[in-house]
């Protein structure tokens, strides 16, 4: 499993990370290095085999339809990096990002 | 299936979201209810703070069921969930819980009202699952400001997302299915789909098929028309859409395949439909499960359970309300329009008052356009079915005509009262019929003239004599004085 | 009461709850104690991120006078305990070891921090951790480096490096870490002390700042089983805000620990202690299986067919769900935020260029204002490592290559789940090292991070198979280092592992010894 350059830089836009040309050389390799490791899962026979998403399987797990209270808006906004009195802040949003 | 006036076929698939109509938000406490001051409604979880983990809203789950099995869907006995990864700022995870590849319900239909009148169209359903909604981001351009603002209240409210198959064939039909699938789920007490607030959005997937002189045809481009804010803006957007897609396969030949699906959102000022940007990878969500929820299993025991609450739904309703009553597909489609309380009204109306006709012109006409006029519901309407029905019964009877029924429904709705009690406010006095009668033999014997011109066959100079009758005392009843004088004129010859 | 002076947290937690009882100590000394040495060894071991000296020191305080009321007080009154930087406290900032995080202060608390209140712990500061919990060093801190008590110039293990520094040093008697690949157990190896790592589920993870939900599972650290058992009965039990969470009573693990368990069968896999395992460990292994064939327990083989699998089916899962986890760092409701300003004027550089360039394609392609602030934020607000890691999961679930590697690595997963299932089905539990070696030199592999994620062969299988895994300190290698061992049994099966692991320490004292940092040094008067 080799990796290409473009190839990290469109997973790195896909996670909304910016590589320096640096990283870019840096990450391709290890990473092409750890697929080639995991190339290994190749030689395990998984044909009819179930995924196991959970380590505990069980299921039906609810919680009843009642409002709790929420966090005043001065708690909910005080980690916010750029807000106003009210809301969050980001660049101009305008369709489709 | 035909193409109308048009040279080609449209083809139109819908996906809906509706907001569940539950007091809480889908992983959490916080309320779901509308026009809160903007992040009053938030917490750890819907701020998806680090750390906290989202648990399941019973409520929500089971009206997800209660809608697939209206819709004569399958319900899935194992349905999990999945994580749709994109970035957006009012997606404050970075991830939409949603569900991918066993969504609740799969497959079912839902029959809408035939273009021409008669009968029904079966449209179907691709499937139904249950997801979370996104905050709100808002702009104001006009202020120039640099910044959106982000509100979450909305955040993690529950949606259900209904997709049809492309069975659609017009604009209007579209327009028809949204009616008709609002109203199933208000009637299933499972959303309000009120579109100003945001509990019905709806996206189009439209293209065309043109016939090819060979007999077969060419399919268009599929493009997404989003930005759509009430049914009339679908029944014109995908009308826009069409033809711009015609024009558009006349001038550049494209065929379905040949150029990536667009996405395209309705301007209601321009009234036209303009591309939206969106970058190829923006649809890569990697779905994956969502490992802090656990899946759902359902029983047959369950299934039954929530299918008894369904009740009876509208195309039923409709059926049943034309042959119990035997009143018009209009008149059942309007009073089936109204609610499952309004239907209940008239049912009982009509069996009190014995005329369902009459029953459903009353309630159609009079009863509907005083909650119009006041902003009430059937449940806030004073009068009681079964006072409306006495009404009705004495109008039946001859005792009131139409004009003074009226009066009497009006005072009824002013005084909050019973029929009987208007008819005395209003100091209406039954008639004694032998009263009538003298009253009557009078004024033919005073008119000559009139007799003689009903006698050669001008009926309407009767009119004159009611008037007179009228005059002489108000409470006659003017049909009664009509048919009496009739009678006598015709004993005369 | 001298002995409790001397090195208070050499004794058992048992003791000094005794002792506190009694009235021969009181919590203000404890925390005193605590802070004294912090004081004198946090400088070069870099345990805590953060101490509460004198919130820690009025609730020691406020615990004394209660408990000279006479009121009732929970089961860990007026005892200092530490909890790793990644578990949420309200007020308090929860920084996970990352630029992302640090001026984060959360609103609530996580579940086993309120379950710790509520036992009248007293919460004395907040460990060290490799950043978000990825890594396996300590050394991907974005803050410091957390050094091992037992020799500076080496790794104190991770990702839980400052909850198991911090009980080696006798800064504290309990600490709670977390364990998603063995981020309790390998540093509890690696720094001599005992650490469990429950089943999935059986503590809440709410609260806990995810790294890969469906393994990340919080745990105790302390120096004996003994004193694990009574901190993992405050930690565990169903909490309806984790719906992973297992709806099953707590067993008194403190009460049972001295229950001996009859005829018990220790399973060991032969080919564990051969390609690429360091002598020692092999050693340490034999001895422990001897000490628990002396105590009377069946020693039988055992096949883990799949276990040469379990890094990759690892790596492939925990970054695919860490990828998703850490996508909520964006710099728009909480965390760093790169200088808008400055990135503005970066992207209407570019696009100047560009333009002057009539690169069209690429302007068409030009970041918005709002991808290029979430991507200027996260590249500057994560390290290097969480990086890789948010890279290859976002790769192993991008669209191609998911059937290749996540779902390949679900199935997998399965049959390592499997192979545990038919092994207990022969075995009562199963006897095995942590690591492949004693704690390497600081900076050894952290330029090679496939080196790295080789080095936790033994442990992450516990996490994705979901069972429990108790490491204790079983060994020195011939450099002086310690050096665990793990039982791991099946589902719910704590109780089982305690008992045996306090066996074991009823007639060893791996778990007693000190680093020398600390024999070195006499405590101050």
């Amino acid at each position: 499993m080799t990796l290409t350059r473009q190839e990290i830089e469109k997973v790195a836009f896909l996670a909304r990370l910016i590589l320096t040309p640096e990283e870019l050389d840096e990450m391709t390799g290890q990473l092409g290095r750890v697929l080639e490791y995991m190339a290994l899962l190749n030689e395990v026979d998984t044909e009819g085999v179930e995924p196991l998403a959970h380590a505990v399987e069980f299921a039906n797990v609810f919680r009843e339809d009642h409002v709790e209270k929420s966090l005043d808006r001065e708690v909910a906004l005080a980690n916010a990096p750029h807000r106003d009195d009210e809301c969050y802040l980001v660049p101009a949003v305008l369709g489709d990002v | 299936m035909s193409m109308g006036d048009r040279p080609y076929k449209i083809v139109i698939g819908l996906e809906v979201h509706v907001q569940l109509l539950t007091e809480s938000k889908l992983f959490c406490g916080c309320s779901t209810k509308f026009g809160a001051p903007p992040n009053t409604q938030t917490c750890p979880v819907c701020i998806g703070m680090p750390g906290v983990l989202p648990v399941m809203n019973r409520k929500a789950f089971e009206l997800a069921v209660k809608t697939g099995l209206a819709l004569n869907g399958e319900i899935a006995r194992f349905s999990k969930w999945d994580r749709k990864n994109y970035y957006y700022p009012d997606l404050p995870k970075g991830y939409q819980i949603s569900q991918y590849d066993l969504p609740i319900c799969r497959g079912g239909y839902l029959d809408i009202p035939a273009e021409d009148g008669e009968g029904t169209r079966r449209i179907g359903i691709i499937r139904v699952h249950l997801e979370e909604d996104a905050g709100k981001s808002m702009h104001d351009e006009k202020a120039g400001r640099a910044d959106s603002r982000i509100d979450l209240n909305r955040a993690g409210t529950p949606l259900l997302e209904i997709v049809t198959k492309p069975d659609l064939h017009s604009p209007t039909e579209a327009k028809t299915f949204l009616t008709e699938l609002k109203l199933l789920l208000n009637y299933l007490e499972v959303s309000d789909c009120n579109m100003q607030e945001g509990s019905l959005r709806v996206d189009a997937n439209i293209n065309l098929h043109i016939p090819t002189d060979d007999g077969g045809h060419v399919a268009t481009p599929i493009v997404e028309v989003k930005n759509m804010n009430s049914f009339r803006a679908v029944e014109r957007a995908l009308t826009y859409e069409a033809q711009r897609q015609y024009e558009a396969f006349l001038e550049t030949g494209h065929k379905l395949g040949d150029v990536p699906k667009q996405t395209r959102g309705w301007d209601e000022d321009a009234q036209i439909t303009r591309p939206q940007r969106s970058k190829e990878e923006s649809s890569d969500y990697r779905y994956f499960p969502e490992p802090d929820l656990v899946p759902v299993t359902i029983t047959e025991e369950e299934l039954e359970r929530i299918r008894a609450t369904l009740g009876e739904l509208p195309a039923e309703i409709r059926r049943r309300l034309q042959t119990t009553y035997q009143i018009t597909a209009y008149d059942s489609d309007v009073i089936v329009n109204q609610g499952r309380a309004f239907v209940d009204y008239y049912c009982r109306l009509a069996q009190g008052c014995g005329d369902g006709k009459m029953a459903a012109n009353w309630v159609q006409q009079d009863v509907l356009r005083t909650l119009n006029e006041r902003q009430w519901t059937i449940a806030q309407f004073p009068v009681s079915a079964d006072n409306l029905a006495e009404l009705l019964r004495k109008v039946r009877a001859g005792e009131l005509d139409t004009a003074k029924a009226r009066m009497v429904f009006a005072e009824m709705v002013e005084q909050r009262c019973s029929a009987a009690e208007a008819v005395q406010r209003l100091g209406i006095v039954q008639v004694d019929e032998g009263e009538l009668r003298r009253l009557c033999e009078e004024l033919v014997a005073a008119n000559p003239r009139v007799v003689a011109e009903v006698k050669a066959g001008k009926d309407k100079a009767i009119g004159s004599l009611v008037g007179q009758a009228k005059k002489r005392n108000p409470n006659v009843n003017p049909a009664r004085v009509k048919e009496i004088c009739l009678e006598l004129i015709q004993r005369q010859a | 009461m001298t002995s409790l002076n001397r090195f208070p947290f050499d004794t058992s937690v048992t003791e000094l709850l005794v002792a506190l009882r009694d009235g021969r100590v009181t919590s203000q000394d404890l925390v005193q104690a605590a802070l004294a040495q912090i004081e004198r060894y946090d400088r070069r071991v870099g345990a805590f991120l953060a101490v509460r000296g004198e919130k820690a020191m009025d609730q020691a305080r406020e615990v004394d006078r209660r408990r000279a009321r006479g009121e009732k007080l929970g089961p860990l009154a007026g005892l200092p305990v530490a909890v790793k930087d990644n578990l949420c406290m309200e007020g308090e900032p929860t920084t996970c070891a990352s630029r992302m995080l640090a001026r984060f202060v959360p609103p609530y608390d996580a579940t086993v921090v309120a379950r710790l209140k509520a036992a009248d712990a007293i919460i004395i500061g907040k460990t060290n951790l490799d950043e978000f919990a990825m890594g396996g060093s300590t050394e991907t801190s974005a803050f410091q480096k957390t050094r091992n008590p037992w020799d500076l110039e080496r790794i104190p293990g991770g990702s839980s490096g400052g909850a198991a520094a911090c009980v080696a040093a006798r800064m504290v008697p309990l600490s709670v870490g977390s364990d998603t690949g063995g981020s309790i157990r390998q540093p509890a190896a690696l720094c001599g002390v005992t650490g469990l790592k429950p089943t999935y589920g059986r503590v809440s993870r709410f609260g806990l700042v995810a790294f890969a939900s469906s393994l990340d599972q919080i745990g105790p650290l302390a120096q004996s089983a003994e004193d694990c058992a009574l901190l993992l009965e405050v930690l565990a039990g169903h909490d309806p805000r984790d719906a992973t969470s297992i709806n099953r009573s707590v067993p008194p693990y403190r009460e049972v620990i001295s229950h001996r368990p009859e005829s018990i069968k220790i399973g060991y896999v032969p080919e564990m202690l051969s390609d690429g395992v360091s002598p020692d460990v092999v050693r340490t292994m034999e001895e422990a299986l001897n000490v628990f064939r002396s105590l009377g327990a069946e020693i039988r083989e055992v096949r883990l067919p799949h276990a040469r699998y379990a890094v990759a089916t690892y790596y492939i899962i925990a970054c695919s769900e860490a990828s998703s986890n850490l996508a909520r760092y964006d710099g728009v409701h909480y965390g760093y935020r790169t200088d808008e300003k400055a990135m503005l004027a970066e992207l209407a550089e570019e696009r100047r260029r560009l333009q002057q360039e009539g690169n069209l394609a690429a302007l068409d392609d030009l970041d918005t204002a709002l991808v290029r602030l979430y991507r200027k934020t996260r590249a500057e607000g994560f390290g290097a490592e969480v990086k890789r890691r948010i890279m290859l999961g976002t790769y192993a679930l991008s669209a191609g290559y998911y059937d290749a590697y996540y779902l390949k690595a679900l199935k997998v997963r399965r049959l390592i789940r499997q192979d545990y299932d038919r092994a207990f089905e022969t075995v009562d539990m199963i006897l095995g090292p942590v690591t492949p070696a004693p704690a390497f030199r600081i900076g050894e592999k952290i330029n090679d991070p496939l080196a790295m994620y080789l080095f936790d062969l033994f442990t992450v299988s516990g996490n994705l198979a979901g069972i429990p895994a108790l490491a204790f300190p079983a060994g020195l290698s011939t450099e002086g280092l310690p050096i665990g061992v793990q039982l791991q049994g099946p589902p719910l099966s704590e109780e089982r592992l305690l008992q045996m692991g306090h066996l074991f320490q009823q007639v060893t004292d791996w778990h007693r010894r000190r680093p020398p940092l600390i024999e070195d040094s006499p405590q101050p008067a």
